[in-house]
């Protein structure tokens, strides 16, 4: 791999929730690597363990009860994981940054919006606040908001417009990195299309890498170059949009693609993935999918899959592929 | 035609009336909604000004404190709208000029347990934990104790003096704002904008002081207008029991305590007194409601 152009490399990142009631296995050893200017979407269900990811990148999770056991993050060939949290404070939101899920709740009331994108400004550069408010202003009217309402409180404004607020503040300090907790999840269809345009557009602009966590695959398509399916705290497959979209090679990614309506057969039905996710304080000593999935064999039941690397860009984590004859049905088309 | 023109205007002049409001304005607003509370900042602030004015109008040694034998005991009338005591002096005179040490004496008390109280119920509230439990299990330990008998303890450990009174006031009401600034803290730690804030990489100072505290500012500011009035009732109580303002001091309570002997034949000794603490502290709890409620966001609209 060329390390220059590395923005972001995860390697064997574990993450534990342990509470009284048992340790919750959020993460379980997740190796991400993405380049710069590249966006790469993170998929699965709710407890996949992707928000956690996200968080362990800002090294932000809960804790306690959450713990980091073991892995390395490593930000523009710096390691997350070793710094202080001076270095942290300076490090978040100038070198990376993020965009929460609900844009009702992640402005803070009691300041103006102006006031808010400003204070990123002012904590990561010497700027003065007539300064900082000019560029809050500027970057208030890059998200498609008039400046004038800088002056205004976060209640004053619709949801749509709070997200980009939020898409504002993230980008203030030019963020290399930027990671975007399914940011769309809150807002009308309507206004999600044009927040995902708005976040390609600034994306182009200011260079940035993405990353999109998100469960809607036409999201990805929309505004990914790259796809990691998670699954129990695993990325289960992973490619470029196309590897993971047209071969299809995991059970579960097949799953995902069943479970959405199709346009050009109006009549089929919808295939939902059985069962749920297993309980993350009690995963199945196999492969984490194997009581759900069709193709489930005793190796499945109890061994651990490895990652394979089908091609230079394409993994696929599946004992399946033990038997060379294998093939998921999504393939045969 | 006018059609098209009118409700466009409307549109417009009642999207600018609505953002013209600051959030200062709102509260006053939803305020001011509330006759009571009106009713009672209109009293209060009565009461104030005779507070600042008789400080500059009267004498304290000529027409506070100096005794006039011959005009003792007599009842309300055009000469001594309240009557005179037991040892000649106007008690309407003196009432006004109480006014300075009850009103004092209740803010700077609130003072005292604000700034103690509040600053270990904010990092009680933010760090959580074995700190939280310190801070509240001695909060704990502290309001077991009966509040008047604690300020007792504390007036008569260091002396009576209105120095010591108000700190012995302001202690008794500690717990409950390290309870209640804990609590509205706990409330907004977890909220997502104060992860967002952290993710935009401020110091966990800058978060506990400028993004948690102005959140949870309204329960504490409820809380301070509702004991400004109980540390005005502890004060007097304690005054009455003599521990408070030494004697010749026109203090409400000491005012009482002088006419409690007399109230069979001179009942207005202690009326008047009486009927002044219940006023003033009427009317600060009159306030506090309203403000509970202007600051309530569920009533907004």
């Amino acid at each position: 791999m060329n390390n220059k152009n590395l923005i972001l490399n995860i390697e064997n990142l574990v993450v534990h929730y342990e509470t009284e009631n048992g340790t919750v296995k959020a993460v379980n050893g997740i190796d991400l690597k993405l380049n710069k200017k590249r966006a790469i979407g993170l998929v699965g269900e709710t407890g996949a363990g992707k928000t956690t990811t996200a968080l362990a990148m800002l090294r932000l999770v809960p804790d306690p009860p959450g713990v980091i056991k073991s892995g390395v993050i490593e930000l523009d060939g710096e390691n997350i994981l070793e710094k202080s949290i001076k270095e942290l404070e300076k490090i978040r939101g100038k070198d990376i940054s993020m965009i929460f899920q609900d844009p009702m709740t992640a402005l803070n009331p009691v300041f103006t919006v102006g006031e808010q994108i400003a204070e990123s400004i002012i904590l990561h550069e010497k700027v003065s606040t007539a300064e900082a408010n000019t560029r809050a202003k500027e970057m208030l009217e890059m998200v498609g908001i008039p400046g004038h309402r800088a002056k205004d409180y976060p209640h004053q404004f619709s949801g749509g417009m709070k997200q980009r607020v939020v898409i504002a503040i993230a980008l203030a300090c030019h963020t290399k990195l930027l990671i975007a907790d399914e940011p769309t999840t809150a807002l009308d269809v309507t206004i999600q299309a044009q927040v995902l345009e708005l976040m390609n557009k600034l994306k182009e602009e200011y260079q940035t890498s993405l990353i999109m966590i998100t469960h809607d695959l036409g999201i990805v398509a929309e505004v990914c170059d790259e796809v990691a399916v998670m699954y129990a705290g695993r990325i289960i497959e992973q490619g470029t949009l196309r590897d993971v979209f047209n071969k299809t090679k995991h059970p579960y990614t097949e799953g995902l693609f069943n479970s959405l309506p199709n346009v050009n057969n109006r009549k089929a039905k919808l295939q939902p993935i059985p069962g749920l996710m297993p309980d993350p304080t009690d995963l199945p000593v196999g492969c984490s999918f194997s009581p759900r999935c069709p193709y489930a064999n005793d190796n499945c039941r109890e061994n651990k899959p490895i990652p394979r690397w089908i091609s230079d860009t394409h993994m696929v984590e599946c004992s399946a592929y033990d038997d060379p004859t294998f093939h998921i049905a999504r393939g045969e088309k | 035609m006018e059609k098209t023109n009118i409700v466009p205007e409307t549109v417009l002049t009642a999207s600018k009336l609505y953002k013209k409001r600051s959030q200062l304005a709102d509260i006053w607003h939803n305020f001011k909604k509330n006759k009571g509370a009106v009713l009672g900042l209109i009293i209060l602030g009565i009461i104030a000004v005779m507070a600042i004015v008789s400080g500059f109008v009267l004498d304290y040694d000529t027409q506070i404190v100096r005794q006039v034998v011959r005009e003792r005991l007599q009842g309300p009338s055009l000469k001594h709208f309240f009557g005179t005591d037991q040892y000649g002096r106007d008690i309407f005179l003196r009432i006004l000029y109480g006014a300075r040490y009850s009103l004092t004496i209740g803010i700077v008390a609130v003072m005292v347990s604000l700034a103690i109280g509040g600053v270990f119920g904010i990092i009680a509230g933010y760090f959580g934990g074995v700190i939280e439990n310190a801070i509240m299990r001695t909060c704990d330990i502290f309001s077991s104790i009966p509040s008047i008998l604690l300020a007792i303890c504390i007036s008569t450990a260091f002396g009576a003096s209105i120095f010591i009174l108000m700190i012995s006031v302001g202690v008794v009401s500690v717990p409950a704002f390290a309870r209640v600034a804990r609590a509205s803290v706990m409330t907004v730690r977890d909220q997502e904008y104060i992860e967002a804030a952290y993710a935009s990489g401020a110091s966990r100072l800058r978060i506990m002081f400028s993004h948690i505290l102005p959140n949870s500012l309204a329960p504490i500011m409820v809380q301070v207008t509702m004991r400004v009035g109980s540390a005005i009732i502890t004060a007097s109580s304690l005054s009455f029991l003599g521990l408070g303002i030494p004697a010749p001091a026109p203090e409400w309570g000491s005012m009482l305590a002088e006419g409690r002997s007399f109230i069979r034949d001179y009942s207005y000794m202690t009326m008047f007194p009486g009927l002044a603490i219940v006023i003033t502290v009427l009317s600060i709890n009159l306030i506090g409601d309203g403000l509970r409620d202007a600051l309530d966001p569920k009533l907004k609209r």
